[in-house]
């Protein structure tokens, strides 16, 4: 029987940590002379308080739905992948590659190519980790963070010798053609008469993001496939009693991964930038492990968290412009939701689970 | 319940503060952060020197991520902050794409050239000052080796370089100069380590003064170079105190200048664009008493003679940025 009922470990744990981290927080931002309340505020209206606010929120949301369900995936199979940030800037070198050598007629038919260019991209980055981790044994945590390195040494060398335009003083490509342009939200929903704000990056990568929450689930538990995932999580040696081949899990579980975290370049890199930066990920692929833990690996959890997480960044933004708070503080009230939500789960968990026991034990 | 009402009051006057219309100046940090030592802290200072001198506030916000820059410009824009000023070339892309939305508000960009009727565009003309710490550079050289450290690898700072060899040739022909990048990213910005690394080899190949146009790499170019008993020359805000007898003069860039001004200048802002030289003292070299056992009146001389030659226009340095060429020094 389990020791607590799914309701809890699901909404309560999340949300008690969630408070704790806001509550510290508060102290923190009451030490530098600043008020609490207010902060709070600020965020909240900054954040969900207008469609603008929505739109800087659902952009960055979509980019840690992409790297969340990637390590969400990779989690399932037993796999710790850390390399999301080095797959999702292959992504970016997928998508600006499509976008740049061929000359798209409608951003359609450009999306979904790009997308393709992006996950192969991500995917092949994340097949050596998964290579080595299959059969050689190679951790695969120790192998993607270096692949981390590795993929932000060949995003300059490319970007700053071959794609840089001529005379720029930018390590980033030129800008890509009009066609291939994402509309935005505002431009989406504006034909149903919904007037969304026209300075928001949040585009139709939400949807392609919101899709790929769908597909997981169903991979994971409605497929063959996601089943042989799931045992191999749970227990290699019975996945291998049972006839499932760990090497072919290992390495499919880490491509779909490392596919779903370079697919995050549509959004930041086709959607918002129209072009490829030299650090075009900002770290997105980091937030997802956080996203990942919290969302309890379950995509429509990954969902949740990524809204939450892009909050924080919006709302953070919205501090920095309007306050005198610091950047780096408004990094440690970033970094406190991510301690307690995602390390500090059990600090959180273990006395929850005593107290539903011992509710439980004085019903019997 | 009675600290919760002047707290839910704080916090409405700040959302009313935040939200309305303000006639206020804003200035946009580049990723380095607004305490970087050399170029976003100068045009802090003279934003600093503004609100001192008029008692007026102003907006501000150093970014985290690039995103946040076309984020940043609209916001300001839409809340009425007018002019935005933003400090660094890598603003670019994001003001061309945001400035003719708000034909209202009035924009600076410092550093890089942006079309558009409400954008005042500064440039500095770098080579001119280089040049004269260039030669200051020639004349106190012992070993006839002079360095130059880059931070990152593009045309802006092959200008910089560009012109110290050139003031270098024109104090003394036989002269050589040693020229390093940091690197080509943006990170060259910010590798101290990296500095002094560099620095130590320019000394093994004979250079006894060295030039950094590197930003936060520079502090470690003048540490090494303090510690290894040669001179060093610091670049865009004065660094002469940072190693006190041991830095020969800066190259100032004053950064904070151009916000100085365009804060003063207000909504009625000239747009277009805007050379910072040595006639109109945007560029210039540092003395103070940090450095004046340092520097000769013989050397002095010399240059306060180039410097006005230049300013009348008798010299020329030669601009890397005009044909993306260097007669003085090859790369």
């Amino acid at each position: 029987m389990d020791k607590m009922p799914k309701w809890a470990d699901v909404v309560l744990i999340p949300l008690i940590s969630l408070i704790l981290a806001a509550l510290l927080s508060a102290l923190v931002i009451l030490g530098i002379g600043e008020d609490p309340m207010a902060a709070v505020k600020l965020m909240v209206n900054g954040a969900l308080g207008s469609t603008y606010g929505w739109g800087y929120t659902l952009y960055y949301a979509t980019n840690f739905m992409f790297t969340g369900l990637a390590v969400a995936v990779a989690a399932h199979a037993g796999l710790f992948n850390i390399g999301g940030e080095g797959q999702a800037m292959l992504g970016g070198l997928g998508v600006a590659l499509v976008c740049l050598l061929i000359p798209w007629p409608h951003w359609t038919l450009a999306l979904a190519v790009a997308a393709l260019g992006a996950g192969i991209f991500g995917a092949a980055w994340a097949a050596i980790p998964a290579y080595l981790q299959a059969k050689r044994g190679s951790h695969i945590v120790i192998t993607t963070i270096m692949f981390n390195f590795i993929a932000a040494a060949v995003l300059n060398y490319v970007l700053v010798n071959v794609l840089r335009p001529e005379g720029s003083m930018d390590p980033a490509t030129e800008r890509f053609p009009e066609a291939v342009h994402l509309p935005s939200l505002h431009e989406l929903l504006a034909p149903i008469g919904i007037n969304f704000s026209k300075s928001a990056p949040a585009n139709v990568s939400l949807l392609v993001a919101m899709g790929a929450c769908l597909f997981v689930w169903l991979l994971i538990w409605r497929t063959p496939l996601g089943y042989e995932i799931r045992s191999l999580g749970k227990s290699e040696p019975g996945a291998r009693y049972a006839g499932i081949s760990s090497v072919r899990i290992i390495m499919i579980a880490m491509l779909i991964s490392g596919a779903l975290a370079g697919m995050m370049a549509v959004n930041n890199v086709m959607g918002e930038a129209e072009r490829l930066v030299l650090n075009a990920t900002e770290g997105a692929g980091f937030i997802g492990i956080a996203v990942a833990l919290m969302g309890r690996n379950h995509p429509f959890g990954v969902f949740l968290a990524a809204i939450l997480f892009g909050f924080l960044y919006q709302g953070g933004a919205e501090l920095a412009l309007w306050t005198s708070i610091p950047r780096e503080l408004i990094v440690v009230i970033q970094a406190l939701v991510i301690l307690f939500t995602g390390a500090l789960d059990n600090m959180v968990r273990m006395p929850l689970e005593k107290i539903f026991l011992a509710v439980r034990r004085g019903q019997n | 319940m009675t600290l919760m009402k002047p707290l839910m009051g704080a916090a409405a006057t700040l959302a009313l503060t935040a939200g309305a219309a303000l006639a206020e100046p804003a200035l946009i940090f580049d990723l380095g952060g607004k305490f970087d030592k050399s170029f976003n802290e100068a045009a802090h200072g003279g934003a600093q020197r503004w609100a001192e001198e008029t008692g007026e506030s102003y907006r501000e916000i150093e970014l985290q991520s690039e995103a946040q820059r076309e984020q940043a410009l609209r916001r300001f824009a839409e809340a009425g902050a007018n002019p935005i000023v933003m400090v660094g070339f890598a603003f670019a892309d994001a003001l061309g794409q945001v400035a003719a939305d708000y034909p209202d508000t009035k924009f600076t960009i410092i550093d890089m050239v942006v079309e558009g009727d409400n954008v005042r565009s500064v440039v500095f003309n770098e080579h001119e000052g280089s040049y004269l710490v260039g030669m200051m550079a020639a004349m106190a050289s012992k070993s006839n080796t002079v360095g130059f450290i880059g931070g990152m690898d593009i045309p802006l700072i092959r200008k910089f370089a560009c012109g110290y060899a050139e003031g270098v040739k024109a104090a003394n022909p036989d002269a050589t100069v040693i020229a390093n990048m940091t690197g080509t990213t943006p990170a060259a910005w910010n590798d101290p380590v990296k500095g002094s690394e560099l620095t130590k080899a320019q000394i093994s190949q004979g250079a006894d003064v060295v030039y950094a146009a590197a930003g936060g790499t520079g502090v470690g170019v003048l540490q090494t170079a303090a510690d290894e008993g040669i001179l060093s020359i610091g670049v865009d805000s004065n660094q002469n105190h940072l190693h006190p007898g041991k830095v020969l003069t800066s190259m100032t860039k004053k950064v904070g200048n151009a916000v100085f001004e365009a804060f003063s200048d207000g909504a009625d802002m000239e747009t277009g664009f805007s050379v910072m030289g040595l006639a109109n003292g945007g560029v210039g070299y540092a003395m103070d008493e940090h450095n004046a056992p340092l520097v000769s009146a013989e050397m002095q001389a010399a240059v306060d003679d180039a410097a006005a030659k230049i300013a009348s226009g008798e010299i020329k340095v030669h601009d890397y940025m005009s044909d993306d060429s260097c007669p003085a020094l090859s790369f």
